[in-house]
């Protein structure tokens, strides 16, 4: 298991995710990375945590790390998983790099009973200042890629997730916009000032 | 039989090699997969380590198609170190400090466990051909009741790579309340045709050695050690991967500068084959690799739960972890994550690792240091899960 000092660093959104999990849940985290958060919730939430990762780095590290994680792609492998196989299904900052984020967001919440979904706000005025002035695609501390290199392919807005949630027919539970520091505020609808503030959106959804 | 063949043959008495002997099937027989009950047969197995006071930590290790019982130290036969040297001892991944670990001769072997080689009651010769055909599913049952008779009624884990991944499975879908953790490696839920092409051709090569005499060439003083070499020779190119015999020998000669315009093993790669065949007769039983082969040809877990794999695994409690190997195209990635996919079907706690290395299906058997760190961390989990005394990693 991860050393005390390991767990304690993890991220500001990733505990806002953490806060939003039932202790002693199911939870499925998609595109788990090195397994940060599900260390977490075992430990401190007692969950029954399942992690699926593309990088082999990433499934090596959460493996050996005693975390229940297997090597797989999020657009294909959700598949397998039967309906309402968990409590929640973390998709964190891995949205973007969906190559079908409408069927993914669909699979999330066939296989969990709520999905908490995280990704990065283009709508941003960093990034919106960006493009203005520089007439590039943004390269921000947050997103640091090159167009060229960048494996986030489907990049949207808070307005453009709400948008999507309404075609859904999902049911939004809880909305979250981060600043640039990853302190959340907690909003409803789709404001336009938190479009252009919050660096990053976190939702709690269910089927609606 | 002559002094130059009885070398070349396998030792006949079994009965003194090191490690527990006991009599199974005495008041209840095995009942074979054939439709054969099996009464007071041997089976022959190892164990390292010490079975802690409630007995929750031991942990069965699957051997292979040529393994034996003999996993890690010494191998009382052959003098050399045990299969899975680097794996398992003291301080080591499968640490002997803190597990119990078993290892039994699988059924149909040759190392004191009943196999075509020993001596069929009825009629004080030979089993030969007359051993009934075995399967992966009586391999396990035999597994079971050696259990039995030490008084463990769960195991911590059950491991093996390869055939003993494909007992792993049957383990872990037969016998679901008994195992807390599987780790199947280097295997398949069925037996590809590829890998039935394959053992079909070293079946063919033991049965056209004129000396297998239809099997039995135990009564008549023989032994195909010719064709068994071949299936060994066959076989280990399947074990390894073309890089990694190109990294080994690529196109160098042997003992040579120039080539000999003969059949010689003028290439090293011809030697190394020629040596590994001929290591291989001294120790394992002809008629032993005809029936093993078989019970892995016929291994298919999707087929016994009427096509549909995840049935084998439903509502299981047991927590899987599942290991490939980039380069084995033996038991491919692809074999695994079909398992994996079974197991996510059913939700069940699963982790899957694929390791990059380019040792081809070997891989399981060497020292694979990213292998070993996936495996020893997910055993600590599994531990702290079980409650199991804190290994230290």
């Amino acid at each position: 298991m991860m050393a005390e000092s390991a767990r304690k660093a993890i991220r500001l959104d990733l505990q806002l995710i953490a806060d939003m999990i039932e202790p002693g849940s199911r939870v499925l985290d998609v595109g788990c990375g090195d397994g940060a958060l599900l260390d977490y919730l075992f430990h401190f939430k007692q969950v029954d945590g399942r992690g699926i990762e593309l990088s082999t780095e990433g499934v090596n590290a959460c493996v050996s790390a005693g975390l229940s994680v297997v090597q797989g792609d999020a657009d294909v492998d959700l598949a397998d998983y039967p309906d309402d196989a968990f409590d929640f299904v973390v998709l964190s900052q891995t949205l973007q790099a969906s190559r079908a984020p409408k069927v993914l967001i669909e699979q999330l919440l066939r296989i969990g009973r709520r999905a908490v979904v995280s990704f990065p706000n283009f709508a941003h005025w960093r990034m919106r200042a960006y493009l203005l002035m520089h007439g590039r695609m943004p390269v921000t501390g947050l997103l640091p890629y090159q167009w060229y290199d960048t494996p986030n392919i489907h990049f949207c807005t808070i307005r453009d997730f709400v948008v999507m949630c309404r075609e859904m027919n999902v049911t939004i539970e809880h909305s979250f916009s981060l600043d640039h520091r990853g302190r959340a505020r907690r909003f409803r609808g789709d404001p336009f000032i938190v479009n252009l503030f919050g660096e990053q959106a976190l939702y709690v959804m269910s089927r609606g | 039989m002559t002094d130059a063949e009885s070398k070349i043959a396998p030792r006949s008495d079994t009965s003194t090699l090191p490690g527990g002997h006991v009599t199974l099937g005495t008041d209840r027989p095995l009942r074979l997969d054939c439709g054969v009950e099996m009464r007071d047969f041997a089976v022959a197995y190892q164990t390292y380590g010490t079975l802690n006071a409630d007995k929750s930590n031991a942990i069965v290790v699957c051997h292979a198609l040529t393994g034996d019982q003999y996993v890690s130290g010494i191998h009382p036969v052959t003098g050399r170190e045990g299969w899975w040297d680097a794996l398992v001892g003291p301080g080591k991944t499968l640490d002997t400090d803190h597990y119990f670990i078993l290892c039994a001769n699988i059924l149909g072997g040759c190392m004191g466990t009943i196999g075509p080689k020993e001596t069929n009651p009825a009629t004080g010769k030979p089993w030969g051909l007359d051993f009934p055909v075995i399967t992966v599913g009586d391999m396990v049952r035999a597994q079971v009741m050696v259990l039995d008779h030490l008084g463990i009624e769960q195991v911590f884990a059950v491991i093996g790579g390869s055939l003993g991944g494909m007992q792993v499975l049957e383990w872990a879908a037969s016998y679901p309340e008994r195992v807390f953790a599987a780790i199947p490696i280097a295997c398949a839920a069925h037996q590809s045709a590829q890998n039935i092409a394959f053992h079909e051709v070293g079946r063919q090569s033991i049965m056209a050695d004129p000396e297998w005499c239809g099997g039995a060439y135990q009564s008549q003083g023989k032994n195909p050690h010719r064709g068994l070499a071949v299936a060994r020779m066959t076989a280990h190119i399947t074990y390894l991967s073309e890089p990694a015999l190109h990294r080994k020998f690529g196109r160098r000669l042997q003992d040579r500068d120039v080539v000999t315009f003969g059949f010689d093993a003028d290439f090293q790669v011809e030697s190394y084959l020629r040596h590994q065949g001929s290591t291989f007769v001294e120790r394992f039983d002809a008629n032993s690799y005809l029936y093993i082969t078989r019970a892995m040809d016929y291994f298919d877990l999707e087929e016994k739960h009427k096509g549909v794999l995840a049935d084998a695994f439903r509502d299981t409690p047991v927590r899987f972890c599942v290991v490939s190997f980039t380069s084995d195209w033996l038991y491919p990635t692809a074999e695994c994550r079909r398992i994996v996919h079974a197991l996510n079907g059913v939700a069940a706690n699963v982790s899957f690792a694929e390791i990059i290395s380019d040792n081809g299906h070997d891989s399981f058997l060497l020292d694979e240091p990213e292998f070993h760190k996936v495996l020893r961390g997910f055993l600590i989990g599994a531990a702290e899960h079980r409650g199991l005394p804190r290994v230290s990693p």
